[in-house]
């Protein structure tokens, strides 16, 4: 999977490395701000309160 | 196909790790921006008379010297999850800080900025120090005990005996216990030791 993406990267071998690092960043920043706030609250970690 | 489920494998325990690192140090900038909003309510509170507590506001001021200088949090009104992200809350129908009975808090041991991590680090003897808009309160923490997430009796008028009518003002602090787990709750019990009433502001 990793290898067919970077075959498919165009460019000389430094693009390819800087779009690599791109498209990882991107994706831990749309994990980062969307979907681990978003499924956060649905599961039930660190409860603090008693009788419940 | 082999070498796709790898690749698969791989990328899901990175992203587990991500979301580790999230719970601990990403959940905690929502609390520490809805604590810069509390704190302002809170301040902007202090300069009109008494009013009714809502849902969600800053209860009170609470300082644990022994946590360090700089530790203060704005104690919300209310434990569901939603105010627990906000920092440590306030069980409704508990007692208001200062007052007979017994003012139990709730906050996060691990996530949300944590504001409970330490909390197994205070001695008998210790200030908790809750300031209100009429008055500073300063407890001193008497016990420390872990129970069962089913023990609601620590959170009783008088902890650990419900049904008797209380006497005292008492704190209970709860957070949950051993740390990065669900199994048990840390409770740390104090008693009212001072009042100051209030001239200013809180500083």
């Amino acid at each position: 999977m990793y290898g067919w993406i970077w075959r498919a990267l165009p460019g000389s071998l430094a693009i390819r490395v800087f779009t690599a690092v791109v498209l990882a960043g991107l994706a831990a920043v749309v994990l980062w701000y969307l979907v681990f706030p978003w499924i956060e609250p649905r599961i039930s970690l660190d409860p603090a309160v008693v009788g419940r | 196909m082999l070498r796709v489920a790898g690749d698969l494998s791989i990328t899901a325990g990175l992203v587990v790790l991500l979301f580790c690192a999230y719970l601990l140090w990403g959940t905690g900038s929502y609390t520490a921006r809805q604590q810069i909003l509390l704190q302002r309510e809170f301040v902007q509170k202090e300069k009109t008379a008494l009013g009714p507590i809502r849902l969600g506001g800053a209860v009170a001021m609470l300082k644990i010297p022994r946590l360090g200088d700089d530790y203060r949090y704005a104690v919300v009104e209310g434990v569901d999850p939603d105010r627990l992200r906000m920092g440590p809350g306030h069980y409704p129908g508990t007692a208001m800080p200062g007052k007979i009975g017994n003012f139990v808090l709730s906050g996060h041991r691990t996530t949300y900025a944590a504001p409970f991590n330490r909390i197994d680090e205070l001695q008998p003897g210790d200030p908790l120090v809750v300031d209100t808009r009429e008055a500073r309160y300063t407890y001193r923490v008497t016990d420390k005990r872990i129970v069962d997430p089913a023990e609601v009796d620590v959170i009783a008028p008088v902890p650990g005996r419900p049904g008797r009518k209380p006497a005292k003002a008492m704190i209970t602090l709860s957070t949950c216990h051993p740390e990065y787990s669900a199994a048990q709750r840390l409770i740390v019990f104090g008693e009212l030791d001072e009042r100051r009433d209030r001239l200013e502001r809180p500083e």
